[in-house]
């Protein structure tokens, strides 16, 4: 049996045995993006759903002296509530957030085609009222149109004159375009499963076992570092790509659960995108495992490492907020950068966008170059005399 | 059979080893005796090949240390200072997890374990995880997995180090029952019943330097004095 084969299933054995390392690769690292990025949609999605849905709770001041204009608001889903004594004070002491008074004279005015007086009293500076007050603004104003309307087809007029200009909105954005916009950051979601999936295997087998002394007595055996690296960094491998498989896994159920058709948008989150997805992913896994264990052999200890990789977790987020401020148009160089090339792949798929086989290829052979680059790295520094000496 | 040679290692300005030559024979337990930070560790360091010495020479049955490591550790089992074992394994996943390192077949390896569990009498705890071992029983896990092989040549960096009565007794039975095999066994301790118990021949090592080599009655010899330890705190230069 050949060494790098020894040392992989002793770790992976050692690992499986480890509650840390199960909870880690998989169970957090699978997870993590999933649900923060399901509790990330509810709260922005969410918000905007209940806005319009919800109720609006609004204190009529005579309610009485305009009674068909408030049946109308209740239809439009306003929630009248009871006159206040002084709505303008108690707007001020934030008791209520927004009212409407209708003038006394409302019934008279509306009867004789005058303009009939309505005041809303709000807070503007109160930021939470700003929607509400642009949603009762709206039903108003819908009503005041529909019966101007009226009134001059009741004149023999058309409302077209009263309507100089027409817009309407065209927005070009797909709707998987603006999903995507949603969802750039689960590339980066993915890589931070890659990342702890790997994590405790990547710290333990390195600087774990020299803390714990057993890397000199592993080290006398008469067998070459560089095997011992091999097997150690499968082991991390194999850790990390599970972690990303049950992630993905997660991605595929969390997505039938999106609200997001009901925001008009949709995401290409299904068995097509894990299929590519995962082998598209798997060689920046092994990038990121080898640097991993880099790191981890510079630390002087486990806690030292923690640290450490504590801070290298955060590089990846760089292309991905590039990515997500500067909606830059994917070239071919940037497939062959290493992270950059998977999360513009990753984007694309979920745009539900062509991506060319040969930047696949590409993006694949850089980054397996750069790991294999980082793993001669790494043998020289598990060649040096200091690596196992704890002390 | 160890022979060493002028061997010098230095760590930036501090020489920790400096000019260190001696020999191990076969069928003897050799003691390299002296006080903390005389250079014992870093010595047998280089004899098991984890550090590469300055200058000097080691040959273990012939085969030059520094030249070819592998073969060398091939055929010495060692102890070092550093005895962590894989607490997530049982003593005998440890033990055979270094069987395979060093290359043995499964039969072979879970026989020579079986025949290193039955000498040290570990049959209660070879099958249970190591984590909450006792000092003792994790010597004995890191001695069996260190000697697995069946090597020629044996060195142990304070082998009794925090060991009870019992298990220092024990353990001193183990190593005699070695050399009675006829293997060579190298062994560092500061302390003095250690080498006047154990060893048959004593190498005294201070400040890096070898300051005397020889039997226990050699070295009172040596010293002028009755007993080995005004022996040891005279030829270490600790007292006139």
């Amino acid at each position: 049996m050949s060494t790098a084969l020894i040392v992989y299933l002793k770790e992976c054995r050692e690992s499986l045995r480890d509650r840390r390392v199960l909870m880690n690769s998989l169970l957090l690292g699978p997870l993590l993006g999933p649900v923060l990025f399901l509790v990330l949609m509810r709260l922005v999605v969410g918000r905007e759903l209940e806005k319009a849905e919800q109720p609006l709770p609004v204190v009529v001041i005579g309610a009485e002296r305009a009674p068909e204009l408030v049946d109308a608001l209740r239809q439009m889903g306003v929630e009248v509530k009871p006159a206040v004594d002084d709505p303008e004070l108690a707007v001020r002491e934030q008791r209520i957030d927004l009212a409407l008074r209708v003038a006394p004279d409302f019934g008279a005015a509306w009867r004789a085609g005058w303009p009939a007086q309505l005041e809303l009293i709000y807070d503007s500076s109160r930021r939470e009222g700003g929607s509400d007050v642009e949603r009762l603004r709206n039903m108003l104003d819908n009503y005041g149109h529909h019966y101007g309307a009226l009134r001059l087809l009741a004149r023999g007029l058309s409302p077209g004159i009263a309507t100089p200009l027409a817009l309407a909105n065209r927005d070009t954005a797909t709707p998987q375009a603006r999903g995507a916009l949603l969802f750039a950051m689960l590339p980066y979601m993915l890589i931070l499963t890659i990342f702890i999936g790997g994590l405790w295997l990547a710290i333990d087998s390195t600087a774990g076992e020299r803390e714990r002394q057993s890397l000199e007595p592993l080290l006398i055996n008469p067998v070459p570092r560089d095997r011992i690296l091999l097997g150690k960094l499968l082991a991390t491998t194999t850790f990390s790509t599970a972690s990303l498989t049950l992630g993905l896994l997660a991605f595929l159920v969390v997505g039938m659960f999106m609200p997001t058709e009901e925001l008009g948008m949709s995401l290409a989150l299904g068995p097509h995108f894990f299929a590519v997805a995962l082998p598209v992913l798997v060689p920046l896994v092994a990038l990121l495992c080898i640097c991993q264990i880099l790191i981890a052999a510079f630390a002087r200890s486990v806690r030292e490492a923690q640290t450490y990789l504590g801070i290298a977790q955060l590089v990846p987020l760089i292309p991905s907020i590039v990515l997500s401020v500067l909606p830059v148009k994917a070239q071919l160089w940037m497939y062959a950068v290493p992270l950059l090339g998977q999360q513009i792949t990753i984007m694309r798929l979920l745009r539900a966008e062509p991506v060319p086989p040969f930047a696949l290829l590409l993006s694949a052979l850089v980054t397996l170059l750069a790991a294999t680059a980082v793993f001669m790295l790494t043998r020289r520094v598990y060649d040096s005399e200091r690596l196992a000496i704890s002390v | 059979m160890i022979e060493v040679r002028g061997l010098h290692k230095s760590f930036g300005a501090k020489r920790a080893v400096d000019g260190v030559s001696f020999c191990a024979r076969d069928g003897e337990i050799t003691g390299l005796l002296g006080p903390n930070g005389a250079g014992k560790t870093t010595t047998l360091r280089m004899l098991y090949t984890l550090m590469r010495p300055d200058a000097g020479s080691v040959l273990i049955d012939g085969i030059d240390a520094v030249h070819e490591p592998l073969a060398v550790r091939r055929t010495i089992g060692v102890l070092p200072d550093a005895r962590g074992i894989y607490k997530r394994l049982t003593a005998r996943e440890n033990i055979e997890y270094f069987a395979a390192l060093q290359g043995m077949d499964v039969p072979t390896a879970r026989a020579a374990c079986d025949s290193l569990i039955g000498t040290l009498a570990m049959q209660e705890i070879a099958d249970r995880r190591t984590e909450g071992f006792s000092q003792g029983e994790r010597v004995k896990t890191a001695i069996a997995r260190a000697l697995v092989h069946g090597p020629k040549n044996v060195l142990l960096d304070e082998p009794t180090n925090g060991l009870d009565v019992m298990a220092t007794r024990s353990l001193r039975e183990f190593l005699r029952g070695l050399k009675a095999a006829g293997r060579c066994v190298l062994l560092s301790t500061h302390l003095m019943q250690e080498v006047a118990a154990l060893c048959d021949r004593i190498i005294i090592i201070a400040h890096g330097r070898v300051v005397a080599d020889g039997t226990a009655e050699e070295l009172r010899a040596l010293a002028g004095e009755q007993h080995l330890e005004e022996a040891f705190m005279k030829l270490i230069g600790e007292v006139p």
